[in-house]
């Protein structure tokens, strides 16, 4: 062949590339950064935090009931002379959890519904009535009163927390949906999806080729802003009672028994309430770093 | 020659850095030129040369991330510097801007004629009245028909090629001293560019004013400026009266781009000069040359200092930024060209016996295609049809090239995707290698059709996805076409790559990581994956810049040579359709209005349609593109709504003037067919046009 042979213009391998410079932009949001930190530390406090007293969440100390932090209570112990330190570690390993696996599965779903549902509107007649019903079942299940039914399902599985998630995934994994439908109805135009048509690569295999992974830094910051709403979703149905129910402990649960003797036992509330809040807050600024460092027209991330 | 005026506008030195995650990428790095009164200046370079960020800098129009320094003089007044406010004042009043877009130029809400007393108002003391009597007066100069009412129309309600011309009208309203006029034509068709390069001429002539134009386009430069500035990596390379750069260019980058152009006036096909690699990072520049990378005749020192644009011994006007400029002459370098002539063949059709004995490979009748248009929210009800195609035949046999030619709304891309979904059309015939798509049942049917038919896209961006390899990109045609084995597709890619020009080794990077011209390389890599007998290219250089573009055209000569390759080539510049093409089919709102071969349609044009598509491509050569006849049409593309009774051209048609009573009522009442003109010799047996009166049967 005579034809001038040429070499691409940078021979960098583009996937460390951009991994490293989304790992750029994040360090530079400071808020986002430490976020992660706090976020790790909690996450090692759930994992580690055991091995530091000998106590478990649900091993009784008689001789020391309600009262507060000491040397072998670090966080005091409740009214029927449970550590709270234990409790602490247990509670948010359960919300966490639970908030984790539920906002895994509410992205996984919404990402197949919603780029399966676009890709089908992009097609033939049949197709567009395939992704009118399904955007109609989104929309109906948006408006059902999803903290009734939760309440519910929860006391029937008896407090069983993977029965909460199945419940919490089955109601709120429209949301995510409904999102990646609108972004990927502008992906299905795509020339490249088109090419993929026309070479007849069958339907599943474009949307999980094509799709899916070019709306992946929507889905990860989707999923961290997730786990931030499942992590207050449970919360509040443990603490009036409904969700993760006595043996078992999660934050929501020891909130609810601290609320009573606030005035009278303050560690009760304090600890699991701290614990919530470094949570929630550590995520979402997580979330909100990562969008900035993954969209490279938001403000601060297209900022040199 | 006069005494030389003041320059109205004189840039020194100027130039703007933006920052990036990259670092300070250095996108004008000194440019200087001086504006006189009434002369036009085109700046030229390909995309990221830097040319519409100098003219956005002199329109004081960068973002504040931008950092500008040296000197910008409208007129006496440092320009560099000043805050937004002053700008303000400056600009509307001294310097009138026309832009690419002039959809987003306009602000929708309000009529053009509220617009343009608005413009006049905001710098002159003048009355409401005076103003709007003024407005209509602007409308009228730049060809909008019936000013007096279009004043009260909304930016909506005017075409493309009419909101260019009110923008033209609202860069003079104020009588500026510089039009700065930022790829004025370059999202229009060509026969309405013909009509927007002409008014923007009237509109200097008119104002005095001097004209920045800046575009790509090396025919619209010989066509309208007086001087030429062409930069390249931020840098001018050469600048030089219009004449004088076209026919004695004395930098190798002038040299290749003039060389890397097609031609529409070409009788015999030279093959193009690609100018290789592509151009630098502007964030990391190599020392010395920006061009010495790609330059043939490079030599050591060119690499260790950029060299000053000079002017030439003996001509104050024409100016070079090259070592070895003294010893090029006439495009030559000691006697040989700088540039070696590729060894492409000249790819006729190809394949023995004549055009009749070879087999079609695609054949096309009386396609037709039209569109529901609805409206109503709640309730939907079909108001009107689009005909999108109205009757399209095309005849395509092996080893062949159709180019499809028209304008943007008449219906090509509609064609080639009703070609490309492989269903049963809603009326006429396709069949593909034989094969009748209506017929086809079943999935493997399906397969086996698929692979022979494949696509090349516009855009060599959107068309590969991002998050995929080249190898994943390249393997997945193979797949869907049923291939399997890991080590054999693996040598397939290989040798994929290798077929287009491309490293094979670079097969495992990303899409990102291959510039314009690769990535297109990489398309039709694609395309080719599953040896198709038919490749479908939609646009597939227009994306490009010249001197890449010249390359990937050279490549699918070479490749239809050696796979006996049949393509349909769409495009809507009839250049590179002329330098590409055996055969040519010219489309008009639904329908072919005239087919056959390329030295018959361009030589010998039948149709009046083709006849004034032809004179109003810009050719790069200012002696021939400012002698030559031009047909001009009048007004835009019809819409293609409602039954067609009559010829789809005669709102535009320039022979309707001419026509007697009864002609005119015959195209008026009956669609004209395509038939072969009377009396043709045997050669033009298949050169058929549709117009009543082009062959008086």
């Amino acid at each position: 062949m005579n034809v001038p042979s040429t070499t691409p213009a940078a021979p960098t391998a583009p996937r460390r590339g951009r991994l490293a410079l989304v790992w750029r932009r994040f360090r530079r949001g400071r808020a986002a950064v430490a976020g992660l930190v706090v976020f790790a530390a909690l996450v090692l406090f759930t994992l580690l935090g055991g091995l530091l007293t000998p106590y478990t969440h649900t091993a009784v100390d008689f001789t020391a009931l309600t009262q507060g932090p000491s040397m072998e209570h670090p966080f005091g112990t409740t009214a029927g002379g449970n550590d709270v330190y234990a409790q602490a570690v247990h509670g948010l390993q359960r919300s966490l959890v639970i908030a984790v696996t539920v906002s895994l599965l509410t992205t996984a779903i919404g990402a197949v519904v919603g780029s399966g549902a676009a890709y089908l509107g992009g097609g033939r007649a049949w197709g567009r009535r395939g992704e009118r019903a399904v955007l109609g079942v989104v929309h109906f299940l948006m408006v059902v009163p999803a903290f009734l039914i939760l309440s519910l399902a929860s006391q029937w599985g008896s407090g069983d927390y993977r029965v909460l998630i199945v419940a919490l995934t089955a109601l709120s994994w429209m949301t995510g949906a409904r999102l990646v439908w609108t972004v990927a109805t502008t992906l299905r135009e795509r020339e490249y999806v088109l090419a993929a048509r026309f070479m007849g690569v069958p339907g599943p295999a474009i949307v999980l080729r094509h799709l899916i992974p070019n709306i992946g830094s929507l889905l990860i910051v989707s999923f961290t802003l997730t786990v931030v709403a499942v992590v207050q979703a449970e919360t509040a149905l443990s603490f009036i009672g409904f969700g993760v129910q006595v043996p078992d402990v999660s934050l929501g649960t020891m909130l609810a028994d601290g609320s009573a003797s606030m005035t009278t036992a303050p560690w009760l509330l304090t600890v699991p309430a701290t614990l919530l809040l470094l949570t929630t807050v550590s995520l979402a600024l997580v979330g909100d770093g990562l969008r900035d460092a993954l969209d490279p027209t938001s403000q601060a991330g297209g900022r040199a | 020659m006069n005494p030389v005026p003041d320059p109205v506008l004189s840039v020194r030195g100027l130039h703007v850095t933006f920052g990036s995650e990259a670092g300070p990428v250095r996108a004008v790095r000194g440019v200087d030129f001086d504006l006189y009164p009434g002369r036009t200046l085109g700046i030229v370079g390909e995309s990221g040369s830097g040319k519409s960020v100098t003219s956005l800098a002199v329109m004081g129009l960068l973002p504040d991330t931008a950092a500008v320094s040296g000197s910008i003089r409208l007129g006496g007044a440092e320009l560099v510097g000043l805050g937004d406010r002053e700008l303000s004042a400056v600009r509307g009043r001294d310097i009138g801007m026309v832009f690419q877009d002039p959809l987003s130029s306009l602000t929708p809400i309000y009529t053009v004629g509220d617009q343009l007393v608005e413009a006049m108002r905001i710098h002159r003391d003048i009355s409401r009245a005076a103003a709007r009597t003024r407005a209509v007066e602007l409308l009228e100069l730049v060809g909008i028909p019936d000013p007096g009412r279009r004043v009260r129309s909304f930016p909506h309600e005017f075409s493309g090629g009419m909101r260019q011309r009110m923008m033209i009208a609202m860069a003079i309203a104020n009588d500026p001293k510089v039009i700065i006029a930022d790829e004025p034509t370059t999202a229009l068709d060509v026969t309405v560019q013909a009509q927007v390069l002409d008014v923007l001429r009237l509109a200097r002539d008119e104002t005095g004013a001097a004209v920045v134009l800046v575009t790509h386009d090396l025919g619209v430069v010989a066509g309208t400026a007086d001087d030429v500035l062409v930069m390249y990596a931020g840098r001018p390379v050469e600048t030089a009266p219009v004449q004088e750069l076209f026919d004695a260019p004395r930098m190798p980058y002038t040299i290749g781009l003039l060389a890397a152009v097609p031609r529409v006036d070409a009788v015999t096909r030279r093959p193009l000069v690609p100018v290789p690699g592509s151009p630098p990072s502007p964030v990391d520049l190599p020392p010395g040359c920006p061009f010495a990378g790609r330059c043939p005749v490079a030599v050591d020192d060119c690499r260790t200092a950029e060299p000053p644009l000079l002017p030439l011994p003996g001509s104050d006007a024409h100016a070079t930024a090259c070592l070895r400029t003294g010893e090029i002459v006439d495009g030559r370098i000691g006697g040989a060209p700088v540039f070696t002539v590729p060894d492409v063949p000249d790819t006729g059709p190809g394949g023995p016996g004549g055009r009749s004995e070879r087999e079609p490979v695609l054949s096309v009748e009386h396609l037709r295609r039209t569109f529901p248009l609805m409206t109503g929210s709640l309730i939907r009800r079909r108001v009107g049809t689009v005909h999108a195609v109205a009757d399209v035949d095309l005849d395509i046999r092996r080893g062949e090239t159709l180019g499809l030619v028209g304008e943007s709304g008449c219906g090509k891309t509609t064609t080639l995707l009703e070609l490309m979904n492989l269903r049963a059309p809603e009326g006429g015939r396709i069949r593909i290698a034989g094969t009748d798509v209506a017929r086809v049942r079943g999935r493997a049917e399906l397969t086996a059709l698929r692979r022979e038919i494949q696509i090349v896209f516009q855009d060599p961006m959107g068309a590969l996805d991002p998050r995929m390899t080249v190898a994943d990109i390249l393997a997945e045609p193979l797949r869907a076409a049923g291939r399997s084995g890991r080590a054999r597709i693996a040598a397939r890619v290989d040798e994929l790559m290798a077929m287009v020009g491309l490293d094979p080794a670079h097969a495992e990077r990303f899409p990102a990581a291959f510039s314009g011209g690769q990535r297109q390389r990489i398309g039709i890599a694609r395309a080719l994956a599953t040896e198709p007998s038919l490749l479908v290219l939609d646009e597939p250089v227009s994306a490009l810049d010249v001197s890449v573009q010249a390359g990937v055209l050279n490549l699918l000569a070479q490749l239809k040579r050696d796979l006996g390759l049949s393509y349909l080539f769409v495009a809507h510049d009839l250049s590179v359709v002329r330098h590409v093409a055996d055969r040519v089919a010219v489309m008009y709102l639904g329908r072919i209005v005239e087919s056959g071969s390329v030295a018959e349609v361009f030589g010998n044009p039948q149709h009046p349609y083709t006849r004034a598509l032809l004179s109003a491509v810009p050719v790069p050569d200012p002696r021939v593109e400012r002698t030559r006849e031009r047909i001009v049409l009048t007004g835009d593309l019809p819409s293609p709504t409602g039954e067609q009774h009559g010829c789809a051209f005669l709102t535009r048609c320039p022979l309707a003037r001419t026509l007697s009573a009864t002609e005119l009522e015959r195209c008026r009442s009956e669609i004209p067919q395509l038939v072969v003109k009377d009396g043709a010799a045997d050669s033009d047996a298949d050169h058929r046009s549709a117009c009543h009166q082009a062959h008086g049967s």
